[in-house]
């Protein structure tokens, strides 16, 4: 079973974002501090505009801090690394390459050729279950399968922390609650640490551990909420009075937020 | 209801549209379509005042044999097909590093994008003088003619997929590891493969169509430059003739690219036409 351990595995210390625009600058993110500890889901809800990608893209190393640092293995961040994948919202899978040729990218540029990177990427396609399309293009693939295979091609780079960048936005409600069940489950076998943005709070309560409560611009935290729920956790869990009661007390929070955007 | 039935009724009628074009085969519609265009050229060359410019088709097909006699009919054509493919070439081979430059550095882009854009509405035929003055006749100003009219389009072209390329695709790679080095072979490269195959579709194009003033630099065979030798004598036939064979030669180039798309490209998820 995953989960706390105690150890902290990415470290996020009074990071700061701005950017600059036409209109001047703007602030996307004003001192966040946040601990994910290994093995441990972590979710993050808040308005659009709220700095929740912007965050993500700085724990994947893809923007840098204003100011501020973010540490993982208690090494500080300053570019991408293999320890840490990302998925995000639009798959991103390279539409000239197949399946098996999404899942291998990342072995490859890890030296891993031939056979052993065949072998590792067969077990990641079946584990999403896709054995079936292996070689298959990604035009030739629904918007649930392609979002699979990114999560597969994730996996199979052996990443210790998964960023998720709402992944699973732009699927119909089916094949989300499909995808949530099958990520709870690989989650638990793979022993991963999981950054999960959504705008979608039920998934947040569903998947993680802790729902983190971003504010509207500036962007800071507003509240972090454990989810206590055991695990494994399906879509009945839904209907106990735990989840409800944690349900309309963050959408509350986040509700307030909304309205905060809309002044 | 009244709707209802005005729906319906646009309905009944596309279904019956259909119908007719699914019964006949696509090889039927190329059959049909090139009797009415035998029929329009014939018409074309019955009438008294366009007769003279639309000599019928078996005088067009017989001034073949006469331009044979002449010993210049293999000649013209491999006379405009090597310079029209070794300018096509030399620019292709020119273009690419242009644009991948233009896509990765800003400042190059500042300074050379406008350039290219300016000369590219320039018809070929103003700058031939030019080109000769320093070049001189025979089949150097040809080829540079056509190589700079193919380098333009297709410089612009790849350029343009290049900076059109899906940013995420390249985050993607980049946090699976990838370096500079790898985001341009693995990602930059396929990525730009469809750009690429359009671009070699204008650059032909182009290239074919600049003929005529690539050829009007004291060329000694030629398609271009024999359609403006036997206009000097007004002998239609063959010209005609030489207008649709350069029409063929590009249709010919289409095919070829077409082929070379579904053999690189299949991959793309919308196939443009």
């Amino acid at each position: 079973m995953a989960g706390k351990t105690g150890r902290v595995k990415v470290k996020i210390n009074q990071v700061k974002k701005i950017f600059d625009s036409r209109n001047g600058e703007v602030v996307a993110l004003n001192g966040i501090d946040l601990d994910i500890h290994e093995n441990e889901f972590v979710t993050v809800v808040g308005p659009s505009g709220c700095g929740k990608s912007t965050l993500l893209n700085i724990i994947a190393g893809l923007e840098k801090p204003t100011s501020g640092t973010v540490s993982c293995d208690g090494k500080e961040i300053t570019g991408t690394g293999t320890e840490r994948g990302v998925v995000f919202q639009q798959y991103a899978l390279f539409p000239w390459l197949t399946v098996k040729g999404n899942v291998e990218f990342g072995l490859k540029l890890q030296g891993i050729k031939g056979k052993e990177a065949e072998e590792i990427a067969r077990k990641y396609i079946k584990l999403v279950d896709l054995q079936d399309f292996i070689n298959h293009y990604p035009k030739e693939l629904s918007g649930g399968m392609k979002q699979r295979v990114a999560i597969a091609r994730a996996y199979a780079a052996n990443p210790s922390v998964l960023l998720m960048d709402e992944p699973f936005g732009a699927l119909d409600a089916q094949t989300r609650t499909q995808l949530q069940e099958e990520l709870l489950h690989t989650w638990d076998s793979e022993q991963k640490t999981c950054f999960f943005i959504t705008h979608d709070v039920e998934e947040a309560i569903l998947l993680g551990q802790k729902v983190v409560i971003m504010s509207a611009r500036p962007g800071r935290i507003k509240e972090t909420v454990d989810i206590d729920i055991p695990y494994p956790r399906n879509q009945e869990t839904r209907m106990t009075q735990e989840f409800l009661e944690k349900k309309n007390y963050i959408w509350g929070q986040v509700y307030q937020e909304y309205l905060a955007v809309r002044k | 209801m009244e709707a209802h039935t005005l729906v319906d009724g646009t309905a009944k009628k596309k279904k019956v549209k259909r119908n007719l074009a699914e019964r006949i085969p696509n090889g039927g519609w190329l059959a049909i379509s090139l009797i009415a265009a035998l029929l329009f050229w014939t018409i074309l060359s019955l009438i008294p005042s366009t007769s003279r410019s639309f000599p019928n088709v078996f005088l067009v097909v017989e001034s073949i044999g006469t331009m044979m006699q002449r010993g210049v009919f293999w000649k013209d054509i491999g006379s405009s097909l090597i310079s029209v493919t070794s300018g096509f070439s030399i620019g292709f081979i020119l273009s690419l590093p242009v644009a991948i430059v233009m896509a990765w550095y800003k400042p190059i882009r500042f300074i050379i994008e406008p350039w290219i854009q300016f000369i590219r509405n320039i018809p070929p035929l103003a700058y031939v003088p030019l080109v000769v003055i320093s070049a001189g006749v025979g089949r150097t100003p040809q080829i540079i003619v056509i190589t700079i009219a193919t380098f333009l389009v297709m410089s612009i072209t790849i350029y343009q997929g290049i900076k059109n390329i899906d940013p995420t695709l390249i985050k993607a790679a980049r946090v699976l590891g990838a370096k500079d080095r790898d985001i341009f072979m693995r990602v930059i490269a396929p990525a730009s493969l469809p750009f690429i195959i359009t671009a070699i579709r204008l650059g032909t194009a182009v290239g074919l169509t600049s003929l005529i003033a690539a050829e009007s630099t004291g060329a000694q065979a030629g398609l271009g430059m024999r359609i403006r030798a036997l206009s000097n004598t007004f002998e239609s036939s063959p010209m005609l003739l030489y207008i649709i064979i350069i029409g063929i030669i590009g249709l010919i180039f289409e095919r070829l690219v077409k082929l070379l798309e579904r053999r690189l490209t299949g991959w793309q998820e919308k196939r443009d036409v």
